[in-house]
């Protein structure tokens, strides 16, 4: 069985989403909940650049990932920033250490 | 073809070393690496503006956010143990992840059309507008969610010191 290039690039979306789905669930460290998140992102963009692009309308496909792109990175900012005042307020970044509102 | 082939491995491969390297600079640097080989992935499928896009933000941006983050957070790897156990998480992960392949792959066999050339600035201009305004919108919300979050600690602490 031969894959075409479709399959290729689906593949290549499925194997990001697995990754990012994977450290999700098992990274304990705050930033790395972020580098999580952004693979997890990075698969969703070229899911959106090949479904454009299979059907013919590349344009769509771009604008809906350039969507994708600012929301994403928005959440990392967001995220990190988060994490630093996490970090001066309960001196630590353990998700799991996190369990409490109050210090 | 190959060059697909070999893109797609290195770009699977960065990612995964980004979840596993144990210090956080290497983990960025690699977060990094991941998101110029998607850039080159989809400067190859035919969308060259949001490469750049993708290259300058994922590749640049980002990183540089990282390695900020990280040089106020300090590293802190003595956390080895993962949340899930291992095997749990494998589990869940190769559930639904194969359930979607399987579900997806086999309509898939068809061979990419030829590109119809279509201006980025038009869709996203005259049929996309409002997406326009929304990123606007949420950039805007970003910057305020930051200055909050940055500018809190000055107010809270002498407080908090007095209680």
């Amino acid at each position: 069985m031969t894959l075409s290039l479709v399959s290729l690039v689906f593949i290549a979306v499925i194997g990001l989403l697995a990754i990012g789905l994977y450290a999700l669930l098992v990274v304990r460290h705050l930033i790395k909940v972020v580098v999580a998140l952004q693979i997890l992102a990075k698969g969703a963009i070229l899911g959106f650049i090949l479904a454009g692009r299979i059907n013919g309308q590349i344009g769509l496909g771009e604008s809906l990932a350039l969507t994708i792109i600012i929301v994403d990175t928005i959440v990392a900012v967001i995220g990190l920033s988060l994490a630093v005042q996490i970090r001066h307020h309960m001196g630590t970044l353990d998700v799991n250490a996190l369990t409490r509102l109050r210090r | 073809m190959v060059w697909f082939i070999l893109i797609m491995a290195g770009m699977l491969i960065c990612a995964a070393m980004a979840v596993v390297a144990r210090r956080l600079l290497v983990s960025a640097i690699w977060l990094a690496i991941a998101s110029a080989l998607l850039a080159l992935l989809i400067y190859l499928l035919g969308a060259p503006e949001l490469a750049v896009i993708e290259l300058s933000v994922g590749a640049g941006l980002v990183t540089v956010l990282f390695v900020f983050a990280i040089s106020i957070a300090g590293e802190e790897s003595n956390m080895q143990q993962s949340l899930l156990p291992k095997w749990l998480a494998g589990i869940v992960v190769l559930v639904s992840i194969g359930l979607t392949g399987w579900l997806c792959l086999p309509d898939l066999g068809f061979n990419m059309p030829q590109l119809v050339p279509t201006r980025l600035s038009t869709v996203l201009w005259e049929l996309r507008g409002a997406d326009v305004i929304l990123q606007v919108i949420l950039i805007f919300a970003g910057v305020l969610g930051v200055l909050g979050l940055l500018s809190d600690e000055q107010s809270t602490v002498p407080k908090e010191r007095d209680a």
